[in-house]
């Protein structure tokens, strides 16, 4: 689909909805002068499904099967938000017990986990390093086996709910989960010769796509994209929620902004990860409840309140703004996705002098997540 | 750009000749984890169709689908399930009031009819029925509050030595916290005679409209408190949150709404159109049944008027049920709104065969409902000696004022709520008492937790003990002579276990009172023979047609003397009948004829 523009001699180019390059259902419209974007347009609401909207006609619990659609790579984040949202607002964080609090903080790990394998995967993809993403997908397979066994599904997990978690750690889950690890970090070295190591990666991603290290706070930048500017904002550390501020780690930076070294964030905390979970695992209580006594949930209603809670997710920052107004449906929830920012905002402003071949890489680097943005 | 980073990807190559550690497919058809969400499976035996699984559905997937005869605590209903609206987030199964409802690990169906993709688990056949694994139930979360909010007590060892109510009744927190365990699928109100609006007024004591409540429940009882505080509630029986945890405390939620208001005809609000007006009904006996006729006819227009052989309304609630269950202010609370909608209420009076003839003379239709006032003998030697009592003699003796005594130690013979309650009378009235009952406690007809309550009290229990003779002994007591006996099976398939003497064991018990409690039985001498005649039948029943008439037109009944169930619920249903019967008969211009 192109159209000239006489006057400028520009070049309308539609990338998207329909292009395997593109992450998710979205569209950018572009115009080129010669290979070079000078401006795009982002297009969204092709995945609308009116999520937030969905949740003010739903009892509490009947909104655990909506969030988790509201990012398919990584489910838990958006389940954890709200559960935790609405624990604060009926008071039953206090009941929530400590197993279920490490078992929480396992699954946001291995979902943090799944989601930059599937990533770093596109990354190398969509430069058209063709092994690598399908590796990468089979690693992130390994750790869905370890998610339908401990949720009883593999994509959508619906698994973190009011008051702890839905189910136990099944009887040998560390073990299978162990071995899972040590299958992904055998194969890390040699995703770093492909990808790391291989001249064309390194030549498109070094120096493209730089995010100025002043546009960070102005516009809201979080996850892999502001610590690839070498600022350490991790909602993890600077506001620990569940069992974080209990762990060891520090922050993933990377100094450069581009393409490369968001790349270099997302394969370092994909290490991180694997060590997070082997120290959860190794401290997980052998005994005790898994969930609090919970209110029979078809006549749960929750007091008059507000609140806004946040985690990090493997994109960046997940927040929930959430409104209750004692009745037993939410009065309003709004899903603060770092794709909003990364994947409108921030992609408009990148867009001009950047080559339409680096289009699509940029996209992935800043990790959109479309049913994000339109909630 | 150095020249390693040209070779380096060339690693890649490693792969080729390793294992391919990409999944293959002959492994990617195994089966789902041991909790995979996959199709649903259904004990249908197990399931009761309460309709949970379907409220929680938030995709609306689950319907509701008649596949057998509704029974007592089942619907009939069970859930059909649409898979193209399915999204496998398992809340049925977790709802589940029965556990009935799980997913198996099968996760591949291929089928070329998608109408097909639609079917009823456990009902249509599949093939993943009877799947061991599979997402189900766990011990240690739970969508409703299996648990019954404790109802405070008074202590054992207190509650002998006085008449004050042993139950104390919720506090607002308390009622509203065990209202809102309610999951509102309505098997309580198929199982409760009078279909009672129960998931209703516990919604609205959950939201704390105790007002609104009390309207729900004013519609079909008028007598909620008392049902409040002595209800058989069958409607527990059947709770389908008492399947897996504690039946919901339907009795308690009743007995807190009505506790709540002084004078019920401030908050109550009958929208009924007073089509009776001119029309005249007499009510023969003034317990649940007679005053159910009375207040709905009353507040129809009708002009009742109820004649009572004691000297206050309730009938077997008044002279029967123990104070320390029912007080009399709960009774005359209900009687003070009998009066202000209107009814006429004529106590102390027995109707005999003359007046029985004005009555069927003077008004339009004529309801009856006496009870069972005479109990049944024990049919022992010894039974006329003096000192062998009857439960309901004692009771009713009691409770009209008259001086009572029983001695240091009684026996009280039989197993119902008339022997729970006469032998608590009596432990309250100082004696030490011993139930013999000729069953096993499981057979016990009485109420679990009567019969719990009266062990905690100090009451023993003898059971399969079969009374053989009563005689005087020298120094005045009595010796209440009594049998072992052994369990033999029953006569008719579905009957209960009979109890059968062991012959040549005797055993002795001295008490000073042998108090009987065997059943009670109709009594008809008031009733003009030509009556009497037409309307009982040879075993001593009253026999009525769908809207509680009698053979004789114009003559209505209710209450034990026509149901066997003998409760007061049972009564008010057989009331709310009448009711609809007599307008039905006033209201197209018959009256009341002796052919």
């Amino acid at each position: 689909m192109t159209e000239t523009r006489e006057r400028s001699k520009e070049v309308q180019i539609w990338f998207g909805p329909q292009h395997p390059g593109i992450t998710g259902n979205m569209s950018v419209q572009t115009w080129l002068d010669g290979d070079t974007l000078t401006r795009g347009i982002t297009h969204v609401g092709y995945l609308h499904r009116a999520f937030e909207k969905l949740m003010e006609r739903r009892l509490y619990i009947q909104s655990f099967p909506i969030v988790c659609r509201i990012c398919v790579p990584e489910p838990d984040t958006n389940e954890w938000l709200l559960a935790s949202a609405l624990e604060e607002l009926s008071g039953l964080d206090r009941e929530v017990p400590e197993k279920a609090r490490w078992i929480r903080t396992l699954v946001l790990e291995m979902s943090r986990l799944g989601a930059m394998l599937m990533v770093l995967g596109g990354h190398a993809g969509s430069m058209g390093l063709g092994p690598a993403p399908q590796w990468m997908i089979a690693l992130r397979d390994l750790v869905l086996d370890r998610f339908e066994e401990l949720t009883g599904g593999r994509v959508y997990h619906m698994y973190i709910v009011y008051g702890g978690v839905r189910r136990d750690l099944p009887e040998g889950f560390a073990e299978r989960m162990e071995q899972t690890l040590k299958t992904i970090e055998s194969k890390l070295p040699l995703i770093d010769d492909v990808i790391f190591g291989s001249a064309v990666f390194r030549k498109r991603a070094m120096g493209v796509g730089v995010v100025p290290r002043e546009w960070a706070f102005e516009m809201g930048i979080s996850g892999p994209v502001i610590r690839a500017m070498g600022i350490p904002k991790d909602v993890r550390k600077d506001e620990p929620y569940e069992k974080y501020a209990e762990l060891d780690f520090d922050v993933v930076t990377e100094e450069g902004s581009d393409i490369f070294a968001r790349a270099m964030v997302r394969r370092r905390e994909i290490q991180q990860s694997i060590d997070l979970i082997r120290q959860i695992l190794a401290r997980m209580p052998k005994e005790g409840p898994y969930c609090a006594e919970l209110p029979n949930m078809l006549e749960w209603t929750i007091p008059v309140g507000q609140t806004y809670v946040r985690a990090e997710s493997s994109r960046g920052e997940m927040g929930y703004y959430v409104v209750t107004d004692g009745s037993k449906k939410l009065r309003r929830v709004h899903v603060r996705g770092p794709s909003y920012v990364h994947g409108v905002s921030l992609l408009e402003r990148l867009i001009p002098g950047t080559n339409i071949a680096d289009l699509a890489p940029l996209m992935v680097s800043l990790q959109v997540c479309p049913p994000e943005i339109e909630r | 750009m150095s020249l390693k980073h040209v070779l380096q990807p060339f690693n890649a190559w490693v792969q080729a000749f390793s294992k391919p550690y990409t999944i293959p497919m002959k492994d990617t058809m195994r089966p789902g984890a041991d909790r995979y969400r996959g199709w649903h499976i259904n004990d249908v035996e197990k399931c009761v169709g309460c309709g949970t699984c379907a409220d929680i559905c938030q995709n609306a997937a689950i319907d509701m689908v008649p596949v057998k005869d509704p029974v007592k605590g089942d619907s009939g209903l069970r859930p059909k399930i649409d898979y193209g609206r399915c999204c496998w987030c398992a809340l049925c199964v977790d709802v589940c009031t029965t556990g009935s409802l799980g997913m198996s690990n099968e996760y591949t169906w291929v089928e070329k009819d998608p109408e097909k993709c639609r079917y009823t688990p456990g009902v249509d056949a599949k093939p993943w029925d009877g799947s061991e694994k599979g997402w189900r139930q766990e011990e240690g979360f739970s969508l409703i509050v299996k648990d019954r909010v404790p109802m405070p007590m008074l202590d054992p060892k207190e509650r002998i030595k006085t008449w004050a109510e042993v139950v104390v009744g919720y506090s607002v927190e308390e009622a509203r916290k065990e209202a809102a365990r309610c999951v509102s699928c309505g098997l309580c109100v198929a199982a409760c005679p009078a279909h009672m609006h129960i998931p209703d007024y516990i919604g609205a004591i959950r939201d704390g409209d105790f007002e609104k409540a009390l309207d729900f429940i004013y519609d079909n009882n008028p007598m909620p408190e008392m049902c409040g505080k002595v209800c058989t509630r069958r409607c527990e029986g059947v709770c389908s949150v008492g399947i897996q945890g504690e039946p919901l405390a339907i009795r308690w939620l009743k007995r807190f709404a009505t506790e709540q208001f002084e004078d019920f005809a401030k908050v109550l609000h009958p929208e009924v159109k007073r089509v009776g007006e001119g029309k005249k009904v007499a009510v023969v006996g003034g317990g649940p049944s007679g005053v159910t006729v009375a207040y709905y006819l009353a507040v129809r227009g009708f002009e009742v008027t109820i004649y009572e052989a004691l000297p206050q309304l309730g009938g077997a609630t008044f002279f029967g049920i123990p104070k320390y269950r029912f007080p009399m202010p709960s009774l005359e609370k209900q009687v003070d709104l009998l009066k202000k909608a209107g009814v006429k209420i004529v106590t102390d009076h027995r109707v005999e065969k003359d007046e029985f003839r004005r009555l069927l003379e003077e008004n339009d239709a004529l309801f009856f409902g006496t009870g069972l006032m005479k109990p049944y003998k024990l049919g022992v030697p010894g039974e006329d000696l003096e000192g062998v009592i009857y439960a309901l003699d004692l009771l009713r003796d009691h409770h009209v004022g008259k001086k009572v005594e029983v001695g240091e130690s009684v026996v009280v013979v039989g197993g119902g709520n008339v022997a729970i309650d006469a032998s608590r009378v009596s432990r309250r009235l100082g004696a030490e008492v011993t139930i013999a009952y000729r069953r096993r406690r499981e057979d016990m007809p009485a109420d679990d937790e009567e019969i719990e309550d009266a062990e905690a009290e100090g009451i023993e229990l003898v059971t399969q003990s079969i009374p053989l003779r009563v005689e005087k002994l020298e120094n005045g007591k009595l010796d209440f002579i009594w049998g072992p006996a052994e369990m033999v099976p029953p006569d008719r398939p579905g009957g209960r276990p009979k109890p059968k003497l062991i012959e040549g064991v005797e055993n002795h018990l001295q008490v000073d009172r042998v108090i009987v409690a065997i059943g009670q039985k109709g009594e008809f001498e008031w009733m003009p023979e030509e009556v009497a005649e037409k309307v009982v039948t040879s075993r001593g029943w009253v026999e009525v047609d769908e809207t509680g008439m009698t053979q004789w037109p114009g003559i209505f009944a209710g209450g034990d003397l026509v149901n066997s169930t003998a409760d007061a619920i049972s009564a008010i249903a057989d009331g709310l009948k009448a009711v609809e019967g007599i307008q039905q008969f006033t209201l197209e211009g018959l009256s009341v004829s002796k052919s």
